[in-house]
């Protein structure tokens, strides 16, 4: 989150965008969005993006939605966004006879998600909602939530049914502001009098707080996410030095300032169970920044919760490229926690993909700080990522393997690699999707899909479908790679085509180029052609095809004859 | 507070949120003489000089106010 003005961000809107990626951003709302529509595109602008807005008039989201011809629809966005505020749920509340309000929540969730599913099922878009924002209209006072037909209990219900048919269908996402109101506190958040005389639900000091919660739901969809957080040790996981005051004197658990950290620690773990990679930086001599982690009994992170563990007297800068190598993800992947001014100051300068946010001097403020500034925000959850870190730690037992051994052949052989290529099914949908949304540098094409879209692709007889999973003596790697291939009238065209970089170069992109011509042959294609379209990230793949025995067409198009296509040599076996 | 130094504190306000760093307002200003001052920016404006005076307006204030020197009277009775 960047600390950013209303004024900045309007500037913003007027800056020069071209060559930024763009997103089309349609909101909607039923009170005035004039600002927010500015704010959320000034903020995108911070992070890189160019954010066309399309901001309907005020009060449409009914004709804008139900008008298949509407300006909403036309402007074919990829993002939309439904405001309602919580100020216009209460008029319609209150017009309500008394009797019959306590089917209001039901009433209110089935509208807007009818709403939701029309949107879904007329544009190819992700659609945003806002939650309600609690209000407590002081009618019933402590008996509230004991009265069916009150406006906070209808209120809490119809967030929570909200959320549940949210989930069910898929393609939406609620964001919860409540955080940012909580925060600013509710005078702060909206101005009564803006709300009256030009129905603005939100002040221009929550503008900038709001966009980037809105952004950050955007980016995240197209795989912006952060996956590592990076930790200092001394004043930051424990009070105090380590190399100083020993095992017995670092502030952890019931000493000294001791539940800071404790909390602190647990929020990382909590962090790393959704998946997000741990990685220690410190400066302290190796044994000594282990021990705690293996010795002293209050700790709540212990080694194996860490991917990386980089301890020495290298500048830090140096030891997070180190880190970043050893992950194989992106420095734009990466949070850099550090107590020292000096230490954040010179991770900022010297890598600014890097995300270095600004820890409060007193470890008592830290959790509080870390839990509002939304920094991992994710699109997706599934179960490759409850397990990402003991995926890891069985990777580096791999690269102990390698280092015994003489040639990279015996290597592959000494695996005992397994593979297995199947046609989508349920089960596996949501990770396939999360895997098109993620995946930037294997990725031949970089089009992202969503889980009803992934769906919709499995029963379709057009397609043909594959995921592949990985297991070897050290464990499972899951599902790594993903490929779905369209029957054209005069080939077989490979749609997707990404793989998780984790497994490179162990013969699996031979594997799968064999399964693809297999599959094509089994369909009865002659012919199967390729493309690559590049990006930013993607560079590794750009000789892909040539290197599986394609001929180049020209355009980034490849094509390969599956009646002469040679298997490859692989240590792989199906399973 | 003296009232040039409000009026000087002012201008600074106006001319972040007009984007000019030209703009001279005097007490007879009104929205007909800014270029972009329109019910939209009005808001933003009253939002920013709240902040910057640590003050608040009420709405009938921010509804009546005829130009910047009933602006600059206002903030004279309430900003310590």
């Amino acid at each position: 989150m960047k600390q950013i003005s209303f004024t900045a961000l309007g500037r913003n809107c007027l800056k020069d965008m071209s060559g930024l990626a763009v997103t089309k951003f349609a909101l909607l709302g039923d009170c005035a969005t004039q600002h927010i529509a500015r704010a959320i595109r000034g903020y995108a602008y911070e992070m890189g993006q160019n954010f066309e807005v399309f901001d309907a008039d005020y009060d449409q989201i009914d004709a804008q939605i139900m008008d298949e011809g509407s300006e909403m629809y036309r402007f074919k966005p990829d993002t939309v966004l439904i405001y309602r505020c919580t100020q216009r749920l209460y008029e319609r509340f209150t017009s309500v006879e008394p009797a019959a309000r306590g089917a209001f929540a039901e009433n209110e969730a089935e509208k807007l998600a009818a709403q939701w599913e029309r949107v879904a099922s007329r544009a190819k878009a992700d659609i945003l909602s806002f939650l309600y924002l609690p209000m407590d209209d002081g009618v019933f006072g402590s008996y509230a939530l004991r009265e069916e037909t009150s406006f906070p209990f209808q209120l809490m219900k119809l967030n929570f049914l909200l959320a549940e048919k949210a989930r069910a269908l898929g393609s939406v996402r609620l964001i919860d502001l409540s955080p940012v109101q909580a925060m600013l506190g509710e005078e702060a958040f909206c101005d009564a009098k803006m709300y009256m005389i030009a129905k603005m639900p939100m002040s221009t000091a929550a503008l900038p707080l709001v966009a980037s919660r809105v952004v950050d739901a955007v980016l995240a969809r197209k795989g912006r996410i952060h996956k590592c957080a990076v930790v200092d040790l001394d004043n930051t996981l424990w009070g105090g030095v380590i190399g100083d005051d020993g095992i017995n004197g670092i502030e952890i658990g019931e000493l000294g300032q001791g539940h800071a950290f404790s909390e602190f620690q647990t929020w990382l773990k909590e962090l790393k169970n959704r998946g997000v990679m741990l990685a220690v930086c410190s400066k302290n001599d190796e044994a000594n920044a282990r021990e705690p982690f293996e010795k002293h009994p209050d700790m709540v992170l212990r080694l194996n919760d860490f991917s990386a563990f980089v301890a020495n007297w290298e500048n830090k800068a140096d030891n997070i490229r180190l880190i970043q190598k050893q992950l194989n993800i992106g420095f734009d992947s990466m949070v850099f926690f550090d107590d020292n001014p000096f230490e954040r100051q010179l991770v900022r300068t010297m890598l600014p993909e890097v995300e270095v946010p600004e820890l409060p001097e007193d470890p008592a403020e830290y959790v509080r700080f870390v839990r509002a500034q939304n920094l991992f925000d994710t699109a997706t959850f599934s179960d490759e990522d409850r397990v990402r870190t003991e995926r890891y730690l069985a990777e580096q037992s791999r690269t102990l393997l390698s280092a015994s051994l003489d040639s990279y052949d015996d290597y592959l052989k000494a695996l005992e690699m397994k593979a297995v290529a199947a046609p989508f099914d349920a089960f596996h949908i949501p990770r396939i999707a999360q895997l098109t949304q993620r995946s930037n540098q294997f990725n031949l094409r970089t089009v992202r899909y969503s889980e009803e879209e992934v769906a919709a692709i499995a029963a379709d007889e057009r397609f043909i479908t594959r995921y592949y999973t990985l297991s070897d003596r050290f464990g499972e790697h899951g599902l790594i790679a993903v490929v779905i291939l369209e029957k054209r009238e005069d080939c077989l065209f490979v749609n997707e085509w990404l793989m998780s970089c984790r497994v490179l170069k162990r013969g699996m992109e031979q594997f799968i180029a064999d399964s693809i011509i297999s599959a094509a042959r089994q369909a009865g294609f002659d012919r199967v052609r390729g493309e690559y379209i590049p990006t930013a990230k993607n560079a590794m793949v750009k000789d892909l095809y040539q290197s599986m025995g394609f001929t180049p067409l020209g355009g980034g198009l490849y094509e390969v004859d599956t009646r002469s296509y040679k298997n490859h040599e692989i240590y792989i076996t199906e399973e | 507070m003296t009232r040039p130094e409000i009026m000087k504190k002012l201008n600074r306000v106006f001319r972040d949120v007009f984007d000019d760093d030209t703009l001279k307002i005097t007490e007879k200003t009104t929205a007909k003489d800014v270029d972009g001052w329109d019910s939209l920016t009005h808001i933003t404006l009253i939002g920013e000089i709240e902040d910057a005076f640590r003050i608040k307006f009420t709405m009938k204030e921010v509804t009546g106010m005829k130009n910047v020197g009933e602006m600059a009277s206002i903030i004279e009775a309430r900003a310590k």
